[in-house]
Order: C-alpha cells, then structure tokens, then sequence
C-alpha cells in the first residue's frame, strides 16, 4: 500500500532554515531547471541538502508503512476463511513486505542505512501512516482495508510515481502495479460480504463505519492548514494536495461502495456537483494529532511486534554480519 | 481396508502436512529476522497451502472425499492426519529453520519418489510440487551452512534446534502398518520405513557438510501419534483459529 498523504515532520523543521536555501546557487538554479524540464533525479547527481532530508523522511515513513501496515492484515492470515482467501491475503501481505524492502533500498540511496531507519521506527522518531494505528477487528476489516485502504494508497502513489526522485518512482511504478491488483482482490472480497448472509452484511457495514474516519484522516490535514512549503511542490516531492487526493478518492470510491447497498457513517457525505468537490464533516483531526503522537489504539501494540522481530532476529542479523563467516550461495 | 482407503489415508497425511507446516510458516509474515525472511517464509507457506489444496482436490475427485475448504478447516482434531513435528509453535527462528530444513528434505524425498506412483493422479502433481520443494530445500540449505559458520551462538542454536527437532522429524515417517502394506503392494509408493532411510542418508551428509552432527536413530524415541489421529495440544487451538471465521457464518461463502 501504503503511504498517505500526510508526511510527518518535526514541528520545527517544517520551514525551510534560510541556510538551506543557500545552497550553491548556480547548482540549485541548474537542478531546479531539470526538475521543470521533467528530469529525474539519481542518487549520484547533485541535490539540495533539504530535498535530501525531506525525501528520505518521505520514503522512509512510506517504507515503515508498508512493513507496519503488513500486521493489521497479517493477524488475519491464520484466520482466512477457505484456500482462495488465505493464500491470496498471505501473497498480499508478502507484498506489503517486499514493497517496504523496495522503499528502505530507495531511501538508501540517499545514504540512511535500513537499520538506522529500524531504529528511528523503534524509538518512535520516525512516523508510519496513522491508518494502521487502528486494529482489525474481524474479517469484514480486512476486505475494507484491502479495498479502500489499497485503493487511497494507490491515489497518492501513482501521484508521488511522477515525482522527480528517479528511485522512488521507479520502486513507486512496481508497487502501483501490485496495488491495483491488491485491490481487485479486496474489492472481490468486499462485494463477496456486501451480498452475502444478513450476518456478513453486517460485519461489512459494522467494519465500514469504524474505518471511514480513518479513512479520511488518511490524506491528511485540509490544505488550508497544512504546512507543506511550496518548494517541495516545485521540486517535485509532494506531487497532489491532500484536499484534491482525498477528493478523488471519495470521487472514485463513494459510488462503488454506495452501489453495494452500503451506507457511509456521515450524514454531510455529498457530491456539490457544480464545483465537483465532495462535501463532508470534518474528520476529528484532533484524533488524529493524537494518534500520530502514540495515543492511538494500536500505536503499542505495532511497535511491540517490531521489537519482537527486532530482538529475537538479532542473533540471526549479527551472525550474518560476522566477518568470519564465509558467504554461502544456495546450489542446485 | 481397501487400497483407496489405504490412498486416501496417505494423502490425508501428506495433505494436513503440508495445510499446517503452510500455516506455522504464514506465522512468520511480519516477524522475520530480516525481511527477506519474511518473504521467503510467506512464498513458502503460500506453496505448501497449495500442495494441500491440490492433494485435497486428488481425495474429492479421485475417492470421493469432501469438498476441501470444508475437508481442510472444518474437521475434528481427532480427524487429522499430520505429524506432531509441523504442529509445534514456530518458537525462535533456529527451531522453525531446522524444521523447514527437516520436514522440506523429507517432502523434497517424497515426491520425488511420488513421480513413479502407480496411482496416476499422483504423478503430474508429484512432479510438479518437486519442482517447487526444491526451492525450499536450497533455502534452508543455504541459511544452515551460513549459520552455522557465522560464530558460535549461531553454530550452536543450530545444532541445538536440531537435537530438539530430530525425533519430532521422525514422526514424519510413523509407520502405518495396514496401510503400508497395501500401499506398497500396489506400487503407489516405497513405505516410510524406505522413505526414512533416503531422507536420513541426505540429512546427514548436509549436516555433516556444515560441521552439526546428527543424533543417532537408536539414541532417541521417534515422537508418534499424529497419523493415528493423536495431537499435540498445540494443533486444537491452531484448528480453532483457522476454521473461526467459516464456523461464525455456516450459510454463507467468503
């Protein structure tokens, strides 16, 4: 999936520092000049220093989601109803992880290890999609993840795909094409429990109500009060506004989902077809603020998973790092 | 006993062999030492629940067995046919790499030997799952030889994991005398007892190859039960879980 609009970053760094703008001019003015011209940007060339810092804390919070956003799903792996369902949500979640061992490669290239990024994820320093902070409940979450969750995700990816880091897009190009039939996958499962028994209509329209607002929260802030300097913009890093991704989404989605017979959990939810722009009740950004600080449902719970993995896998990691040790290739 | 009773045991085995072994590995998504783990474990569980699907589909069309999701979720722990070894908690790492190196070997054998089979259907699939097993068995291979010259810790979580693993591993060759006889008799397949001996010979010159000695046969008690329908209490929580969702909602299909 998975990187959501919102890019978290420190309060205090969100401006960009005058020093920074003070790159090389004549440097900056030549790689502004590619980035206009449609030119993509390779780990080699040179760079701002900001652009650097911004995207590897774009692709790294993108690359902690993808591997975070693989356990909601993945608790459900074991509970799969039926072999159609259980190996086609175990090679979803299977992608979820190699889509994150594609974004710690691409981010790198910029010169932050993956292990650095691990730690960052582990103390909290580091910020996944908020989205996942939320648990899945039953099986109807599942269906509404891969559908909907896949399907905003696939919004601000094929956006971000056009942006000017050649790495990121091209990891990005792969991941979309995978997405796209994630979500045929999650939308086959939804249609399956929006026609299904009383009981699984149930469980659908129980689940639906519960991630709507996350859901919302996904693109992040309303752009009128979200700081995103309009340099990243120009450079080519953030590629859609949150307002115009979300109301895509709602463009594209509140339709299929309506036409199944479900019902979404607010009363506003409405096309205003002369400007073409959904309406709807603010979501609790509060809530959001929140969940994003650690006070989320989940936020615990996914980070204690990670440690596990982290500490019980360290013997394994450092054995392989063990200068001693010859390297073995598998023989045929 | 018929011989399609004596086949249909057989491929029950194998079959919830591989339905569980496929779930421990589905255990891993997320949790690997390091993502290429995670990934190597998902693709293999992923094959070895097909391998289930498939041999399930062989016992509904060729003898008449029930419809597989139901056969393969909804059965009684009594009425499971797999071995004590693929039922145990994935545990740590070293454990769950030593019986993927164990148990892949032993499949790797078996459907080798399967090819031949003189129950038709068998064939194409044998060969076809061989294909796909061997894969797994590089995998562990490659992971063993590397631990176990990484250092000591690694060296002896390996040899340690395969002390605690190898009479589980026996328990994949549990003789099942009646049906045996008739198996073997027909030309379907060679008998454990013959299994056992070409999975013993490969496992000690592997092992040999990355410095583990393998316990002697004699010197441990081979842990049956499981093909008589006698579990570990590990395998009725696992059964419960994985048929939740089915039994929430007889009615319906997902």
């Amino acid at each position: 999936m998975y990187g959501g609009g919102y890019i978290f970053d420190e309060p205090n760094k969100r401006q960009l520092k005058e020093e920074q703008l003070h790159d090389d001019p004549v440097k900056l003015a030549e790689f502004e000049a590619r980035i206009a011209r449609g030119e993509k940007i390779e780990p080699g060339d040179w760079m701002p220093s900001e652009y650097r810092r911004q995207l590897i804390r774009l692709i790294e919070q993108h690359a902690h989601s993808e591997i975070i956003g693989a356990l909601p799903e993945g608790t459900w792996i074991t509970r799969a109803p039926g072999f159609k369902r259980k190996l086609a949500l175990i090679a979803k979640v299977q992608d979820e992880i190699g889509h994150g061992q594609l974004l710690y490669n691409a981010a790198e290239t910029l010169g932050k290890s993956r292990e650095a990024m691990i730690n960052d994820l582990l103390s909290g320093k580091s910020k996944y999609s908020n989205v996942f902070n939320y648990p899945a409940e039953t099986w109807a979450d599942v269906t509404v993840i891969g559908f909907l969750i896949d399907a905003a995700a696939i919004v601000n990816q094929v956006a971000n795909a056009k942006g000017s880091y050649g790495p990121y897009c091209r990891a990005l190009e792969r991941i979309c094409y995978e997405e796209s039939f994630h979500l045929k996958q999650g939308h086959d499962a939804f249609i399956e429990l929006a026609t299904g028994t009383p009981a699984q209509k149930q469980m659908l329209q129980d689940a639906l109500n519960r991630w709507w607002q996350p859901i919302m929260h996904f693109f992040g802030p309303p752009d009128k009060t979200s700081v995103h300097s309009e340099k990243l913009m120009q450079w080519k890093v953030k590629m859609a506004s949150n307002d115009d991704m979300r109301n895509q989404f709602l463009d594209q989605y509140v339709p299929k989902i309506r036409e199944l017979g479900m019902t979404l959990p607010d009363p506003e939810l409405k096309k205003d077809e002369t400007t073409g722009k959904w309406r709807f009740s603010d979501p609790d950004w509060d809530l959001f603020k929140k969940v994003i600080n650690g006070g989320g449902p989940c936020n615990a719970e996914r980070l204690q998973v990670r440690q596990w993995a982290e500490e019980h896998g360290r013997w394994v990691r450092k054995a392989l790092m063990n200068p001693g040790a010859v390297k073995t290739a598998p023989v045929a | 006993m018929t011989k399609n009773d004596a086949l249909a045991r057989m491929l029950t085995a194998m079959a919830d062999d591989a339905l569980i072994q496929g779930h421990r590995n589905s255990e891993w998504t997320g949790l690997g030492p390091i993502m290429e783990e995670d990934i190597a474990f998902s693709s293999m569980a992923q094959d070895k629940i097909g391998h289930a699907w498939a041999l399930y589909r062989i016992l509904q069309e060729e003898l008449g067995g029930e419809e597989p999701d139901s056969f393969a979720f909804l059965r009684n722990e009594k009425d499971y046919r797999c071995c004590h070894f693929v039922e145990y908690p994935n545990g740590e790492y070293d454990f769950s790499l030593m019986r993927h190196f164990l148990f892949d070997h032993a499949e790797a054998i078996r459907y080798q030997q399967l090819r031949e089979s003189a129950f038709a259907p068998l064939r194409p699939l044998a060969e076809k799952l061989k294909g796909e097993i061997k894969y797994h068995t590089l995998h562990a291979n490659a992971w063993i030889a590397q631990l176990c010259r990484a250092g000591e810790e690694s060296y002896a979580r390996m040899q340690s994991a395969l002390n605690t693993c190898f009479p589980l591993a026996l328990g994949i060759f549990e003789p099942d005398p009646e049906a045996g006889a008739i198996l073997e008799a027909e030309g379907i397949y060679p008998g454990e007892a013959k299994l056992k001996e070409m999975w013993l010979d490969r496992v000690y010159n592997l092992c040999a190859a990355a410095g583990l000695n393998l316990p002697a046969e004699s010197s441990v008690t081979p842990e049956y039960g499981g093909r008589k329908g006698y579990h570990t209490e590990y395998l009725q929580p696992l059964l419960e879980e994985m048929g939740a969702v089915f039994r929430s909602d007889p009615q319906a299909t997902w």
